[in-house]
């Protein structure tokens, strides 16, 4: 198990690499120039000795190659460089909005679970009732819903309805506190944005758990548990349950490691000051040590989430043994 | 509700702009206290140096952390003359036949590590801007190509002298961006103030969270008395407009200083009754339409008048006025300055003809002479709704009144400049934004490129070029007047090098308690937050 996670791991420096390679490429082929950008931002022309020497400040006028050298070796080095858009460290541009991101991606991951596991399974054991019906219209319409659609519509919904209540519109604040700091404070401002990405998300994996349990629970050994006279709970819970998590716990793990970088519509409807939002404007700025920075953070934190769901494989199934 | 205000003269600076504002029936005693919180209409500034950056973002975010050597008076920032000291002690009188302008410096003034101000700060900050070291940016450096020198004899003195006499230097003197800043740092580092933040102005930097927030606490040691009123504010970051009128409808924010849409402002209206108060005021910003001199057939000076003949200008505006926020018709000096043309003066330029039968009968004639009837071409314009889109859209249908078929390009900022700059373009929706009402140095937009570097429209005019320094000597103010009239003319009718839109109309709304605030025509000016407190 040690050995094969440490394999696992050593496996990222490839898959990094090749990532870089590709982020790198793509950036470079994206038509403008920063220093440009930098400098003509308010439409001034820019002359072109301004314009040399602030590609020698960013290192541009090295060979790629050489760029491409320092950009690897400096993040394996956990050394990201420095953003050439703001001029701070990208580790610091990233941190700042890092902790936002993560948080709304853990509590619309929970969201989801706990809503998609136990309605999946309930609408798996009452297949073809009411209760089935009404499930699988909840999971379709999260599936069909726009999540920014979604969280412009709960915003409007909770002025409106604070207003007709208390006289005044109330929402939630829109400036980010981190927890230790006030938890209610940052707590209301990720509160919605995670019930808005996790519907969607509890939607998907809502209807993945329905089908994974009525998968397993045609089996055989479900048949001889039920033969052997034990309680459907037990049945349901020891017997079924785990062995109906393994593709969902691949969904789970999959959809929140994208929910990290990947909830730009989202941060700009609530403001969410995010990790999404950094990579468009990062794009957008063709600032090349951000964006790569982030491209890399993304991949990474791709790849060790299925890291981590294939260790809960060996845990949810004995049988399967990492060689 | 709108308050309408009466409208003050005063000397040579009549006060124009439609600043509808409330007028308090007895004057209220500004109470202190509170910490105001309002939203900027950005994700970031680019970076804190306002002698490089020419954005908003930049303003409304860092401007209360600074002082200025001058500045519009912020009790009446609607005021094109009304200029009043903040770091000196008055406003000096010209001397050597205008050439001279000598300031006296506040003594006791301290930047917020506690430094004392001189007047060499002063110089170093405006030698910054006026004549840039290598590798540091200054977006006003063309303003002041009239400086000859600038001296401080002693520390509490500064002396600028001009090239020549120019009523266009104590507005450009008065600019919003040139910020103090300490001389020691900028002699250690002249990048330091792209990063950081020190200045001397009524706020200290309490906090900067990228792309959050931005937080300010009172200045103890400020030099004007009993300012300012606030203890502190927070400015939150917020691109998406939606966001920031949410924000002021829960009261989550007070308000913002860009400017909303009418579709905005009408909602928060409705909602929230008198709990906001709307002021407005023209904008001295405006849409420019410019034609690529250097792309068939808009080198053809037949094409560029049809162009504008095509547009019916007195219409429109009304109609765009409910939908988009412009407002006010007017030519190429902002409307209701001493220098701008009346309406009767511009009805008399292409464009602006009261019978837009007759201007389009005359555009046809002109496309038909030229050999351009039913002429296509592309229209590019920048990705930005207010009023870009709605202005671009409107000019497309106008322009079909004369055969004219026109495809919309429409493109982010980054390439938007781009394709200007490198002339991949027909036709252009530019934007023209000053801060302060300059005429003089607002119009230099349209001057060739040889001139004015930001100038994208790939023409040359010497006779343009020598009504403009003519203009920008000329010290009797009815000569200049008319000599702003010649190149105004040549600019928009004669030449039709350029077609100025529907000046932008601001429309700032604000909590009722938030007061001492009041709109000028800039979204770049009046941003110290000195003179503001809260009603409750």
């Amino acid at each position: 198990m040690h050995r094969y996670v440490v394999n696992r791991v050593l496996l990222l420096i490839p898959t990094l690499v090749g990532a870089a390679a590709v982020v790198f490429v793509l950036m470079r082929l994206i038509p403008g120039d920063i220093c440009v950008l930098r400098l003509g931002s308010g439409g001034m022309s820019v002359n072109p000795r301004a314009i040399a020497l602030c590609h020698a400040e960013l290192g541009l006028d090295r060979p790629l190659i050489v760029q491409f050298l320092d950009f690897v070796w400096g993040f394996f080095r956990l050394d990201f460089g420095i953003s050439m858009w703001s001029g701070k460290p990208v580790a610091e541009e990233i941190a700042a909005r890092l902790p936002i991101s993560l948080e709304i991606a853990v509590m619309a991951t929970v969201i989801a679970i706990l809503i998609a596991i136990p309605l999946g399974t309930i609408s798996a054991l009452k297949q073809n009732s009411w209760i089935d019906h009404v499930v699988r219209t909840v999971a379709i319409a999260g599936i069909a819903t726009p999540s920014f659609w979604l969280g412009i519509v709960s915003l409007l919904a909770v002025l409106s309805i604070s207003h007709a209540i208390f006289g005044a519109p109330w929402m939630p604040p829109i400036d980010y506190v981190p927890f230790w700091q006030d938890p209610l404070h940052n707590l209301s401002v990720a509160i919605l944005p995670a019930l808005t990405v996790g519907y969607r998300y509890s939607a998907v994996t809502m209807r993945m758990t329905r089908s994974a349990m009525l998968e397993v629970l045609r089996e055989d050994y479900i048949r001889t548990a039920r033969a052997k006279g034990l309680v459907e709970r037990l049945i349901v819970n020891r017997h079924a349950l785990k062995n109906a998590l393994l593709p969902v716990v691949t969904l789970i793990g999959i959809e929140f490691a994208f929910l990290i970088g990947g909830l730009v519509v989202t941060e700009q409807v609530f403001n969410i000051n995010g990790v999404g939002r950094l990579l468009v404007l990062a794009i957008q700025n063709q600032d090349y040590t951000l964006t790569q920075a982030l491209v890399m953070l993304t991949v990474a934190i791709f790849v060790l989430a299925n890291l981590v769901v294939d260790l809960l494989y060996a845990w949810l199934d004995p049988r399967i043994r990492f060689a | 509700m709108i308050r309408k205000s009466g409208l003050a003269a005063a000397g040579l600076g009549a006060v124009f702009c439609v600043a509808t504002v409330a007028a308090p029936a007895a004057a209220e005693t500004p109470k202190r206290g509170g910490i105001l919180t309002y939203m900027i209409p950005a994700d970031a500034p680019p970076s804190f140096d306002g002698h490089r950056e020419t954005t908003f973002a930049t303003v409304h975010a860092a401007a209360p952390f600074y002082s200025v050597l001058i500045r519009v008076n912020p009790n009446n920032p609607s005021s094109t003359t009304d200029f009043v000291c903040d770091l000196c002690t008055e406003m000096p009188t010209p001397t050597d036949d205008g050439k001279t302008y000598t300031f006296k410096i506040r003594q006791g003034v301290k930047f917020h590590d506690g430094t004392p101000l001189t007047a060499y700060d002063v110089a170093a900050s405006w030698r910054k801007i006026i004549s840039p070291p290598e590798g540091v940016s200054s977006a006003r450096q063309s303003y002041y190509a009239i400086v000859d020198k600038l001296e401080t004899p002693d520390p509490a003195t500064v002396v600028f002298r001009l090239k020549f006499a120019t009523g266009a230097f104590l507005p450009a003197l008065a600019d919003p961006f040139t910020w103090i800043y300490k001389k020691a740092i900028l002699d250690k580092d002249p990048h330091w103030y792209e990063k950081n933040i020190m200045g001397s102005g009524p706020f200290k930097l309490a906090g900067y969270e990228v792309g959050q927030s931005i937080k300010g606490v009172r200045n103890p040691d400020y030099y004007h008395p009993g300012q300012p009123y606030l203890d502190g504010f927070t400015g939150i970051f917020a691109p998406k407009q939606a966001v920031r009128v949410d924000a002021i409808r829960a009261d989550r924010a007070a308000g913002e200083f860009r400017g909303l849409p009418p579709s905005a402002r009408d909602q928060l209206q409705q909602e929230l009754g008198d709990k906001v108060v709307m002021q407005s005021s023209d904008w001295n910003c405006g849409n420019v339409i410019t034609p690529n001199h250097k792309k068939k057939p808009f080198d053809d000076v037949r094409v560029r008048r049809a162009l504008t003949l095509a547009i019916d200008q007195w219409h429109g505006a009304p109609a765009l006025a409910k939908i988009a926020n412009v407002k006010t018709v007017g030519g190429i000096v902002f409307p209701g300055s001493p220098l701008a043309a009346t309406k009767e003066e511009l009805q008399t330029l292409a464009g602006y003809w009261p019978d837009i039968e007759k201007s389009r009968a005359e555009a046809r004639r002109l496309l038909k002479e030229a050999g351009v009837e039913g002429l296509a071409f592309e229209l590019l314009n920048r990705n930005i709704d207010q009023p870009y889109k709605f202005v671009a859209t409107w000019l497309i249908d106008e322009w079909s009144k004369v055969g004219l078929r026109v495809t919309q390009r429409v493109v982010p900022t980054g390439p938007w400049y781009e394709s200007m700059r490198s002339g991949n373009f027909d036709v252009v929706v530019e934007a023209s934004c000053n801060s302060v009402v300059n005429p003089l140095l607002d119009v230099q937009k349209y001057l060739p490129h040889t001139v004015f570097t930001e100038n994208y429209g790939n023409y040359e005019d010497q006779q343009l070029i020598d009504v403009y320094q003519k203009m920008l000597r000329e010290t009797d103010g009815a000569k200049q007047r008319a000599l702003m009239r010649d190149f105004e003319k040549r600019v928009l009718d004669t030449e039709a090098h350029e077609m100025v839109m529907t000046y932008w109309n601001r429309i700032i709304p604000l909590r009722s308690y938030v007061k001492g605030w009041k709109i000028g025509p800039s979204h770049y000016l009046n941003q110290d937050l000195a003179n503001v407190w809260l009603d409750k």
